[in-house]
């Protein structure tokens, strides 16, 4: 296995532990360590029958551990991401951040990872901004964008306290993230909560204001780019095709997750896991002299 | 004598009627609506865009005017009425919080779907750090029973709520849900409990009395009812209904009454009435602000409007969700157009 980059995970809840399933097909990718806080905890002791080394004692566990990897997978807080990033960094370890610190600058697969290699830690936004940046991207391949705003809907079962008692993050960091790295002039976010049960599955609503409206090559460049996204996110779709307005277009997508240890509605917390699979395994081939498949430039 | 009960009015004719405007109150009628009610003696004015501070957007509709000019507006007006704004967390942030008390308003309205209380903490706890005097508002409460409403309740007070609002915002409930909703949270909270009316079922003033006789100390109004749906309580009746009653307002029956005939009336951009979709909205348990987003998707899509949201309903989708709509409209008009070719 001496063709594959060595790599850990650092938080074992629901987002790690997804994480771990996914990476487990990964041909460039080989989960070597798996971090957590609780013993008990589901993800340590899943990760002890696959054979991965493992340890309860937090990132000082982990330092302990000597491993030999280069990639970090954080799946912790924004709090615990920030105080870990500069000794990772010190240790010359790649950080894929997946918690809303955002020490690092913004990737989304496709739209602009060439952008980011070389760097020593890169954040995933958040779910929102991951599910909708690349259709505000393709978008502003056709025409300049002014404004694009993003209704992210979830199952209330989905959103964990993290997300509950600071919502403010996520609209925040989504709308920058829209104006970044999708393009947009103005950006702004909004997020809604649905408890209804059976969970509703993730949807995102676009909305691009556009300088010049051409249907025919915006509609294309959309359906390129949920390829694209498809190719990580299985899931991930168009509801309807989108509706046109004089300058603007509404854009409607689903999220469904691939079920692995999240369950499927959860399409919020999968196109996470998904989207630093992807990332990871970019740098990873980058790290092997393999060519990358999402260059940058895109956005 | 007997001392008459005091009754707190919030009028929310510049907040809840910003729906029926589809935002589009310029400065002057904000300006005249704001010293109108002012002279009425309304002690509380809530002024934002329907959907809260930051509601300006695609998906709920952007105003003429920047909401915090609607407030600069009015407390350059108001001289003894408090202002109020509502926030909803996931749509308005924190900073829009800040902005809106540096612009004057002391009140704010921290409004959730009535089971994710908890997504309003830093919210509330910041409006109280401010020292504004702060309300937990629980959107859609019609959607579950008076215990988790209660739970939720008891989250909003333990941020540091003053005070909980049954909120029903499709007008979907009827007098015994308010009663049985109002008097749990009264039994179950250490603070007021107020109630939000929307008339979509013609009970708004019946509600707000039933909600008063069970504890309630707080109860919106807006003038002409102008509001989402088929409107809310309109506050000039709810003043003589009250007065009849036997409890103390505040408001000056005859001026509240020319606020709502000779400034609000004329405004109006339709009559508040009770049309067969916003009685849909009651009916069918929808938010009450999906009404005019339905009419248009309904006329783009040349559907009936009363379809859309009898699907809606069945759908259990939530404040916020507008642009549920326009997806939904799409989707029942190819199976129309799909049911029209075989």
């Amino acid at each position: 296995m001496a063709d594959k980059v060595r790599a850990a995970i650092i938080g074992s809840g629901n987002i790690g532990t997804d994480l771990m399933l996914k990476l487990e097909d990964s041909e460039v990718i080989e989960l070597t360590a798996m971090v957590g806080i609780d013993p008990e905890s589901e993800g340590l002791a899943m990760a002890r029958a696959r054979g991965i080394t493992t340890t309860a004692d937090g990132f000082d566990g982990f330092l302990d551990l000597e491993q030999d990897v280069d990639i970090v997978f954080e799946a912790t807080s924004a709090k615990i991401h920030a105080a870990n990033a500069p000794r990772l960094k010190e240790l010359g370890k790649l950080a894929i951040d997946m918690t809303p610190a955002a020490v690092g600058p913004y990737v989304v697969p496709y739209v602009n990872f060439g952008d980011v290699l070389g760097e020593p830690n890169v954040n995933l936004i958040t779910c929102g901004g991951q599910a909708t940046i690349p259709i505000v991207a393709a978008v502003s391949r056709v025409s300049p964008v002014r404004y694009a705003e993003i209704v992210a809907t979830t199952a209330s079962k989905s959103a964990g306290p993290g997300t509950r008692q600071n919502i403010d993050e996520f609209t925040r960091t989504t709308a920058d993230g829209v104006v970044r790295i999708g393009g947009a002039g103005r950006g702004k976010a909004i997020i809604i909560l649905n408890p209804a049960d059976p969970p509703i599955t993730m949807r995102n609503t676009v909305y691009t204001q556009v300088e010049e409206m051409d249907r025919e090559a915006i509609l294309e460049s959309i359906r390129e780019t949920v390829d694209r996204v498809q190719s990580y996110v299985p899931g991930y779709r168009l509801r309807i095709d989108p509706v046109f307005y004089d300058d603007y277009l509404v854009t409607t997508l689903e999220v469904e997750g691939a079920g692995m240890y999240l369950p499927k509605y959860a399409g919020n917390l999968d196109i996470m896991t998904a989207a630093a699979k992807a990332v990871g395994e970019q740098f990873a081939r980058h790290m092997l002299g393999l060519p990358t498949e999402i260059g940058g430039g895109y956005g | 004598m007997a001392e008459k009960r005091p009754i707190r009015v919030i009028d929310s004719t510049m907040r809840d009627g910003s729906h029926a405007m589809a935002h589009q109150f310029t400065l002057d009628q904000i300006e005249n609506i704001a010293r109108a009610l002012d002279e009425s003696g309304v002690t509380t004015m809530e002024i934002s865009h329907g959907d809260g501070m930051g509601g300006a957007s695609y998906n709920y509709g952007f105003p003429r005017e920047p909401e915090t000019g609607w407030l600069r507006t009015a407390a350059g007006v108001v001289k003894n009425a408090e202002l109020a704004i509502l926030l909803i967390p996931g749509i308005g942030t924190q900073e829009q919080l800040e902005e809106a008390y540096q612009l004057g308003a002391r009140m704010a309205r921290i409004a959730t779907h009535c089971t994710e209380a908890d997504i309003s903490q830093q919210h509330i706890g910041l409006a109280r750090d401010l020292g504004m005097e702060t309300i937990g508002f629980l959107m859609l409460s019609h959607m579950i029973p008076a215990e988790q409403l209660l739970e939720q309740a008891k989250l909003m007070e333990s941020y540091g709520a003053q005070c909980i609002y049954v909120v029903d915002s499709a007008g979907a409930m009827l007098p015994d849900d308010f009663r049985s909703k109002v008097s749990t949270l009264r039994n179950g909270l250490g603070i007021p409990v107020g109630a939000h009316c929307h008339n979509n079922l013609g009970l708004s003033i019946g509600n707000s009395l039933a909600a008063i006789e069970e504890g309630a100390d707080f109860i919106d109004g807006c003038t002409v009812g102008l509001g989402a749906g088929a409107g809310n309580t309109p506050t000039e009746v709810l003043t003589a209904v009250l007065d009849l009653q036997g409890y103390d307002t505040g408001i000056d029956l005859l001026k509240i009454q020319d606020a709502a005939e000779d400034v609000v009336t004329p405004i109006m951009p339709r009559p508040q009435v009770i049309d067969r979709a916003g009685l849909t909205l009651g009916y069918a348990g929808v938010y009450s602000s999906f009404l005019l987003h339905t009419y248009r998707a309904a006329a783009k899509f040349e559907l009936d409007p009363r379809d859309i949201l009898i699907e809606l309903g069945a759908r259990k989708v939530v404040g916020g969700q507008e642009d549920t709509i326009i997806d939904l409209a799409a989707e029942m008009a190819r199976a129309r157009d799909q049911q029209a070719r075989n």
